[in-house]
């Protein structure tokens, strides 16, 4: 199998990059990892006449955590990077977990967060925690730069908000406030490699024992991301107990829409989204009250 | 359009001309007649193409060659470069039957590699863990597993070695 021809580039910086990006034109793909792109460009799925890679633009790699402040993780730091970031594991747990269960250690060693989320595979592993955790993503253009919370950003299986001549240059993750917590779950047939049958991400503030507020996000259960908000609904202002996660998780499978592909059918996903669902918001309790 | 590229082969400096569309692992086995590293899947699943770039291990079938200008690149041939004494991840694999037909061995010793070097002590969840983007159809994976806790425990003893006067 190997590699249509492709016209290439590897600017040292963003401003060459939209420069190029602009000059090529339409037919441009943005290669970070290449985990994705270059088995699509293999297949004979996709065909660009340029390939501009982000690698050595040194500005899209770091991680930098402020206390007060949030996250901010380079949009081309590598998920093995993220997944051993002192700083998220400690702050973010479920954004490292979520990282480190995505794909096996040489994808992760290449792949980027940026470029999973660019992807906009309804399965991604790294969107559902963030979403859950109000992440928002910088997408610059020639002529400036803009600001989209994760959660508009996917439009549909490989679509996303960007338009032609945008690169995602960042993700931002908010402070976590005292008192909250995070889980990210999911489930595939065979372990390691596959891409997840059903994930979850879930995250939540409480007061004293009353929750404050939750985010649940679901993800391949529907043809992006997305956000359980009926299932939120029950839990808001109430102390959880198990019977009430039990209502939740419930709530969620039936805002899911899953579809029956070669990973799993639409009944095990919908029975997996409220397991895994019960399982990611017991989880982010105990992590809440550990904080 | 070629780019040039320059890298290290284990610790051999190249000056190379490619075309962008190229992987690494077409430059390494087809230029460089370094065979060692094997071409399975092609997308990333098989590793049985994993070779480490500045110490991390990668799939060298989803890299592109003008992607390691300037790194350094380690393959199956680097971890006996005199060829006269082998590497203790290869000798563990010979001795406990780790190895049938080969084909998945270059890469997956090449992963070993990278655990041991960042976890020295790895239990055995944790070797299947640093395996987790290899398959091998022939062993059933345990003698790789066993190999690579047998190749730990050498390079450890022959650690503390070097340090005592």
């Amino acid at each position: 199998m190997r590699l249509p021809k492709f016209e290439y580039a590897a600017p040292k910086t963003l401003e060459e990059a939209l420069q190029l990006l602009a000059e090529f034109g339409p037919e441009t793909r943005v290669l970070a990892g290449g985990t994705d792109l270059l088995v699509r460009m293999k297949q004979g799925a996709l065909k660009p006449r340029a390939v501009i890679s982000l690698a050595d633009i040194e500005a899209l790699k770091p991680v930098r955590f402020e206390t007060g402040v949030g996250l901010t993780i380079g949009a081309m730091a590598p998920l093995a990077e993220v997944a051993g970031h002192s700083g998220i594991r400690d702050h973010y747990p479920a954004v490292a977990h979520a990282a480190g269960e995505t794909a096996n250690v040489q994808i992760r060693n290449m792949g980027t967060l940026g470029g999973n989320l660019c992807n906009a595979a309804p399965s991604a592993d790294n969107a559902p925690t963030l979403i859950a955790l109000g992440a928002e993503v910088s997408l610059a253009r020639l002529e400036g730069e803009r600001q989209l919370l994760l959660e508009q950003f996917f439009k549909g299986p490989g679509q996303t908000a960007m338009s032609p001549g945008e690169i995602l240059t960042s993700i931002f993750v908010p402070m976590s406030p005292p008192h909250s917590g995070a889980s990210y779950q999911h489930v595939s047939a065979r372990g390691r490699v596959d891409i997840s049958a059903v994930c979850v991400g879930a995250a939540a503030v409480f007061d004293g024992g009353t929750c404050r507020d939750v985010r649940i996000a679901l993800g391949a259960v529907a043809p992006t991301p997305i956000r359980a908000v009926k299932a939120e609904g029950l839990l808001r202002k109430k102390a959880w107990t198990p019977e009430l996660i039990e209502a939740a998780g419930s709530m969620a499978a039936q805002e899911s829409k899953p579809i029956t592909d070669v990973r799993a059918t639409a009944e095990y996903r919908r029975q997996m989204a409220a397991v895994l669902t019960r399982r990611a918001l017991t989880e982010a309790q105990v992590r809440a009250r550990q904080s | 359009m070629k780019h040039q590229v320059q890298l290290k082969v284990n610790g051999d400096d190249y000056v190379l001309f490619v075309e962008p569309w190229r992987t690494l692992n077409e430059v390494l086995r087809e230029d460089l007649n370094l065979t060692g590293t094997k071409l399975g899947c092609g997308t990333g699943d098989c590793g049985a193409c994993t070779v480490l770039v500045d110490g991390r291990s990668v799939n060298s079938c989803l890299t592109l060659a003008v992607s390691v200008n300037g790194k350094s690149v380690k393959t199956v041939e680097g971890l006996a470069p005199s060829g006269e004494t082998l590497h203790p991840i290869q000798e563990a694999f010979i001795e406990t039957g780790a190895i049938q037909c080969g084909f998945c061995t270059p890469g997956m010793e090449i992963s070993a590699l990278h655990l041991l070097s960042r976890n020295p002590s790895p239990g055995e969840r944790e070797i299947r863990e640093g395996l987790s983007g290899h398959l091998c159809r022939c062993t059933g994976y345990n003698q790789i597993v066993e190999a690579i806790g047998t190749a730990a425990k050498r390079m450890r003893q022959e650690r503390s070695e070097e340090v005592k006067p």
